[in-house]
């Protein structure tokens, strides 16, 4: 369609913006990559020097690297699993008419506004603590032992946190996506002689199956750097039972001020993200094709 | 067999009637078409066929029993939608399978249905599409393959040519026509377009506000249309209806006169008018004539060429025995 010189001006007034973002990632993808081959601690300026490959030996044989690599997968994995179940059952919920449901949209909306630091601290100080939280007081109303959630199930507590966060999130892409589905084709099914389920099964899930992607493409990205929620609640203990790659790193760099230690994992962060994202895209980024 | 009676069926949304109660026979074997101007209640009324709509009050009787309650997929009928309502994520074939998926039918016995299907509506080639890869009257004919698998008692289509464009229509309307003087299944056919309803029905049901204006064969209600809105909704062009002096000359209210049942002629006649616009079909040509006195213009129909152009004076005679006078109720006089 566009002719010859439509398409290089395009070309020139786009550039501003291109290499604008490909300064803002190469710096400092670059300056990370050179600081990992550096002996470069903090506590010890200007004695920097080269080390080849030692800060990624020393981060792979972690032991906490592995645990570190689990937690982030189980992390994803359990956000994910929580959210696009509860994700798909809540809008179906909203997609019925009943009375307020502007309101209730609203309401369900609410957590996704709310920041990771504050939702993580009044989960921590107000439902999960073992001595004044809402937990603790039903526990003890039920003549049960209060149970401290974040020392005995630290993981589970911040997947079901991060879940109640991203959980708005993929309510509200499902619910549109339950609008959008042709009413006469429920009733085709209807007529074909579906039960609800099977209309659910056949019909719906498959129309949701596109949304479904997008929730888990962009979860997934943001999940892979959960960051605040453990800072301010496990502070990635105890132990490493709730330590993830993010965490890991900025333990490494600015609790061991070991700034070429945290800048390899940092790149090994990257590569892994990547693979995921690879395997991501190869199972489910060919839903998103019309 | 599919022998559907509805009995003082009603429907309301609310405290709104949209379908005051209302009786009607569809014989087996018979071609009914519910026609009206839009928002008369004629899909409602398909859909209380359906079962898709619950009835506010009445009985709906399908082969003699009673169906009222009975849920949509146990009536024994299948319906084509407006949209086709096919299923996107799956193949022509999987989309044709669903009902007797849903019935637990085996699996030889499916793909025997949907060979014999495929093939008498042209589908064979395309059984591994997906419904996108699709041109409409594709879409539509899968559409009507998922209904008859089924093998109803009775179908049921929802205006389905309105989404073709106006070839495929025709082509369509002949299709559907040759599949029911094929299978001689029941169809319930509606539609706001009176040339279908005319060219395929066995029985129109005229259909205004809900109410049945009149049942009929398309002549008899060509014939004899038994009130002006049916007069002016039946035929095409639409009938001439006039009022004032001109009717009171036949002791009527209103009268009305088909645009083929006026002879012209270029020196004398019963109205003196001018020509207006005129319409060239090449085997018909239709006059748009303003007649001193006439509130509205008429249309009158002249075979092939004429000589008379815009401006023109004409003489118009209206053919006696084709006048069909109404009374002050719009009803028609004997």
């Amino acid at each position: 369609m566009a002719t010859k010189h439509s398409r290089a001006s395009a070309r020139i007034m786009i550039s501003p913006a291109v290499i604008l973002l490909l300064g803002w990632m190469l710096i400092p993808l670059s300056m990370t990559l050179y600081f990992s081959f550096l002996r470069y601690n903090l506590l010890m300026p200007g004695m920097e020097e080269f080390t080849g490959l030692t800060n990624y030996k020393y981060f792979l044989t972690d032991p906490a690297f592995f645990a570190a690599l689990t937690n982030t997968i189980l992390l994803v994995c359990g956000v994910l699993l929580v959210t696009v179940i509860g994700g798909v059952f809540l809008a179906l919920l909203l997609d019925q008419p009943f009375f307020g449901q502007g309101i209730v949209r609203i309401l369900v909306i609410a957590p996704f506004f709310v920041m990771p630091t504050v939702s993580a601290l009044v989960w921590k100080n107000m439902f999960m603590n073992p001595v004044n939280g809402l937990f603790a007081h039903l526990f003890k109303f039920f003549g049960l032992e209060p149970f401290d959630f974040l020392a005995q199930a630290p993981l589970a507590s911040i997947i079901g946190i991060v879940s109640w966060q991203w959980l708005p999130f993929a309510t509200l892409i499902l619910l549109t996506a339950f609008q959008s589905l042709d009413q006469e084709q429920l009733e085709a099914s209807e007529m074909d002689g579906a039960p609800w389920i099977k209309r659910f099964w056949f019909i719906m899930l498959p129309h949701l199956s596109r949304a479904i992607t997008v929730v888990i493409l962009i979860q997934t990205i943001f999940l892979l750097s959960v960051f605040a929620e453990i800072l301010v609640t496990t502070n990635g203990g105890p132990g490493t039972a709730s330590t993830n790659l993010t965490y890991l790193i900025y333990m490494q760099s600015l609790l061991q001020f070991d700034v070429g230690g945290g800048s390899a994992g940092g790149v090994v962060a990257i590569i892994l993200a990547n693979i995921v994202a690879i395997f991501l895209m190869r199972m489910i980024g060919k839903n998103l094709d019309a | 067999m599919g022998r559907i009676t509805l009995d003082k069926v009603s429907k309301a949304f609310g405290d709104v009637e949209v379908i005051p109660p209302l009786d009607l026979t569809i014989e087996d074997g018979e071609f009914v078409v519910f026609v009206g101007p839009s928002g008369c209640g004629k899909s409602t009324l398909l859909r209380l066929i359906a079962g898709l709509e619950d009835v506010s009050g009445g009985e709906i009787r399908i082969n003699g029993q009673d169906a009222t309650q009975t849920p949509p997929a146990k009536r024994g009928l299948a319906m084509v939608f407006q949209s086709y309502a096919l299923y996107p994520h799956m193949s022509v074939r999987k989309n044709i399978a669903f009902p007797m998926r849903m019935a637990g039918m085996p699996k030889d016995e499916q793909d025997r249905r949907i060979e014999a299907a495929a093939k008498a509506l042209n589908l064979t080639d395309y059984l591994d599409r997906r419904p996108g890869q699709l041109s409409g009257g594709q879409r539509q004919r899968v559409a009507i393959g998922r209904a008859i698998v089924r093998e109803p008692d009775a179908f049921l289509f929802d205006e389905p040519l309105s989404n073709l464009d106006a070839a495929l229509r025709v082509g369509m309307r002949l299709e559907i026509s040759e599949l029911h003087k094929r299978l001689t299944t029941t169809m319930v056919y509606v539609t706001h377009d009176q040339v279908e309803a005319m060219t395929m029905a066995d029985k129109i049901v005229v259909l205004q506000a809900g109410r049945i204006e009149q049942v009929g064969s398309p002549m008899e209600l060509y014939r004899s249309p038994r009130n002006v809105f049916v007069a002016g909704f039946i035929g095409s062009p639409k009938m001439n209806l006039l009022t004032g002096p001109e009717a009171d000359k036949h002791s009527a209210t209103t009268i009305g006169i088909r645009p083929e049942h006026i002879a012209i002629s270029s020196d004398a006649g019963a109205w003196k008018g001018t020509v207006g616009v005129s319409e060239h079909l090449g085997s018909d040509t239709f006059f748009h004539v303003t007649v001193e006195g006439f509130h509205d213009p008429l249309t009158v129909r002249a075979s092939g060429e004429v000589a008379l152009y815009y401006g023109d004076t004409i003489y118009l005679t209206p053919d006696l025995a084709h006048l069909h006078r109404f009374d002050a109720q719009g009803l028609r006089i004997a």
